[in-house]
């Protein structure tokens, strides 16, 4: 076990596999300068041959790591800030989502994409969003987001070995936060969520950024005697829909919290396949914690008021514990 | 151009012996879609076959093609399949894409047919990553990618010219400018010449009429020299003639008509690429009746031999979908 910073963990899981196979490739936008830190040093190690600062050409970046990953390279894109999956959705949703299927399985796509998002941090309505859901509902492709730097070295790798797509979301403005990430090799299953913390009366469910506040409320819940069950999801999809039935199923109470915009986010998916599989077990009605149906302002105190938080947590449950 | 290249006779018959089966392909498709046997909308590429034949003439297994959605004659000439591409398009499960991808994405990676594409324009990037591929391997392969004149009003056109200039890759833009982009006639949509959208990057060009199968053979001849010397991309427009609607169902949605009769009648019986090589042949004493006889039949059978193979086809499970979707494999 070592002490690392969130953003060091992502450094090493890139060296780690791109020194395992050489068919590993990095390309995006200032990946040599770096400005999150995760890409930087790599093309001192391994040369601007395998190391690809690109033009800021989102759609054709997208489009470009299927055509590189079919011919038999493993690809991973670093599209800076989670907007710009937008920007580059052409080449996620109509293509690398669809080809495998489309060819008859004829080909593997081992892709990743990194892309960093989230609010907070003054960055205005386009450098701010939570994208998941957006991915999510393409179908065709793996959706991760960790909370901590063990889950960001494990799921990377993960993400690198896998032959099929994968986004891999980056907490931003969360790259100097520690944790302990075991030496050695380390992987963390794409598809699995973890049950942190066990408890009776109360089940947080939440994902990426928002697991910190998550676990500060099961803090400060204990303290109030209520013992809550706390689920990382991890992965977005797939779901790991067993883990959080049983983890509802649990104590009954549901909140889940997520820093996407509400509609059709990641937290509503849970909230649907919970009231399906988990109803006969829940004793009031799931809460989420998200991000209300609006653009971020950029004036810091108008974009803090929206974003979900341990007080908005608190409140969620309180509603519910109460009922 | 620098190469003075022409093809010999030899290599003539084969370019007339391909653009014969992808005709016979693309009419025998006419017909099916009219009679209602294939399950989806087709876009053919009749009067085009020049392109896809004078191109593909240059290219090995190794070499990659990425197509659009007017694809099936790429496919041929690339070393396609045509018994797996009616299938394919007839939806069965003995297709190239096991019926999951139909008319508009026909693929076969085993021989670098890197796929036609339903959103017009977006080989630009899929190649461009494959050129990438191709540089990385060092190995002497490059990809060619065949897109329309409207796909040239997509962004990602300059942005692919840009990557290829920049890093030098193994990629040759074919533009193949079959006069409209849709249902609108390409002066209505786009603007100044499409090769000269190239020049800026530094990529050099050459313009090719489309509809004359020898003189893209020999620009093909100059570019993947070009290329293969490792001087980096080339780009081709070649110019030519849609026959055919957009699509196979135009005459049902489409109520304006935005060219005449004529002017197509005009197009088939003097501009037809079959037509033009075999009149040239003759013309050159380079062949006889029996010989172009010989290779008529020969095109001919290969398709119906294709349309029993597909018509024998059997449709995939319903439930087969979700099995394509991930590999669910790792390194």
């Amino acid at each position: 076990m070592a002490r690392t910073r969130f953003i060091q963990a992502i450094n090493d899981a890139l060296r780690e596999e791109m020194e395992r196979d050489e068919k590993v490739i990095l390309f995006g936008e200032d990946v040599e300068a770096s400005i999150f830190g995760d890409t930087r040093g790599l093309i001192d190690i391994f040369g601007s041959r395998r190391v690809r600062n690109t033009p800021i050409s989102e759609n054709t970046l997208t489009g470009m790591t299927v055509g590189t990953a079919a011919s038999g390279y493993r690809v991973v894109l670093h599209l800076m800030f989670a907007n710009f999956v937008y920007t580059g959705m052409d080449g996620i949703a109509n293509q690398m989502a669809r080809a495998r299927l489309m060819s008859g399985g004829q080909i593997d796509l081992p892709i990743t994409i990194i892309a960093s998002y989230g609010g907070g941090r003054a960055n205005a309505a386009q450098h701010s969003d939570t994208p998941f859901s957006a991915v999510m509902n393409v179908g065709g492709v793996h959706v991760v987001a960790p909370s901590n730097p063990a889950d960001a070295k494990g799921l990377l790798k993960s993400a690198i070995r896998s032959n099929d797509p994968v986004i891999f979301f980056e907490p931003g403005g969360r790259g100097g936060e520690q944790g302990e990430v075991p030496d050695g090799e380390y992987l963390t299953p794409i598809g699995k969520a973890a049950v942190v913390r066990e408890g009776t009366d109360l089940t947080l469910i939440g994902m990426g950024s928002t697991m910190r506040m998550t676990l500060e409320a099961a803090d400060k819940l204990a303290e109030s005697g209520i013992e809550c069950e706390v689920v990382d999801v991890r992965t977005m999809a797939p779901l790991d829909e067993d883990t959080l039935c049983k983890a509802a199923e649990r104590t009954g109470r549901v909140v889940i919290v997520d820093e996407s915009r509400d509609r059709c986010s990641a937290a509503s998916q849970i909230s649907a396949i919970l009231a399906d599989k988990a109803f006969e077990h829940l004793k009031a009605p799931i809460k989420r914690v998200t991000t209300p149906n609006v653009s971020f302002p950029y004036a810091p105190a108008s974009e803090k008021y929206l974003l979900p938080n341990t007080d908005k947590i608190l409140a969620a449950a309180t509603e519910i514990v109460r009922n | 151009m620098t190469a003075n290249l022409s093809p010999d006779v030899s290599q003539c018959l084969e370019l007339l012996q391909t653009m014969q089966v992808i005709r016979y392909a693309e009419e025998q498709l006419a017909a099916d879609f009219a009679a209602g046997k294939t399950p989806g909308g087709v876009h053919l590429s009749i009067g085009q076959e020049a392109v896809a034949a004078g191109v593909c003439a240059h290219l090995s297994e190794n070499d990659q093609l990425a197509s659009n959605h007017r694809g099936h004659g790429h496919f041929i000439a690339k070393g396609g399949d045509p018994k797996q591409l009616f299938a394919e398009i007839y939806g069965m499960s003995e297709g190239i894409c096991g019926g999951m991808g139909g008319s508009m994405h026909v693929a076969d990676y085993s021989k670098g047919i890197i796929g036609a594409n339903g959103i017009v324009g977006a080989g630009l990037p899929i190649s461009t990553g494959a050129a990438l591929a191709d540089l990385l391997d060092d190995d002497g392969s490059m990809t060619v990618v065949i897109f329309g004149d409207g796909a040239s009003n997509q962004g990602v056109l300059q942005e692919s010219l840009n990557f290829a200039a920049l890093w030098k890759l193994p990629l040759l833009y074919v533009c193949e400018h079959n006069g409209f982009c849709q249902f609108s006639p390409a002066e209505t949509v786009t603007a100044g010449t499409i090769s000269d959208r190239a020049k800026p990057f530094g990529i050099p060009v050459e313009v090719v009429d489309g509809n004359d199968v020898r003189a893209v053979w020999q620009a093909m001849a100059w570019a993947t020299d070009h290329i293969r010397s490792g001087k980096g991309p080339a780009f081709i427009e070649a110019k030519t003639y849609r026959i055919n609607n957009h699509f196979e169902r135009e005459h049902l949605v489409v109520q304006t008509p935005y060219r005449t009769e004529e002017e197509i009648e005009t197009m088939r019986r003097e501009r037809d690429p079959i037509k033009l090589l075999q009149k040239w042949l003759k013309e050159e004493n380079l062949v006889d009746d029996e010989e172009l006889g010989a290779i008529d039949e020969k095109a001919s059978s290969i398709i119906k031999e294709a349309v029993a193979f597909g018509e024998a086809g059997t449709p995939p499970p319903e439930d087969i979908g979700e099995s394509y979707m991930f590999a669910g494999t790792h390194s």
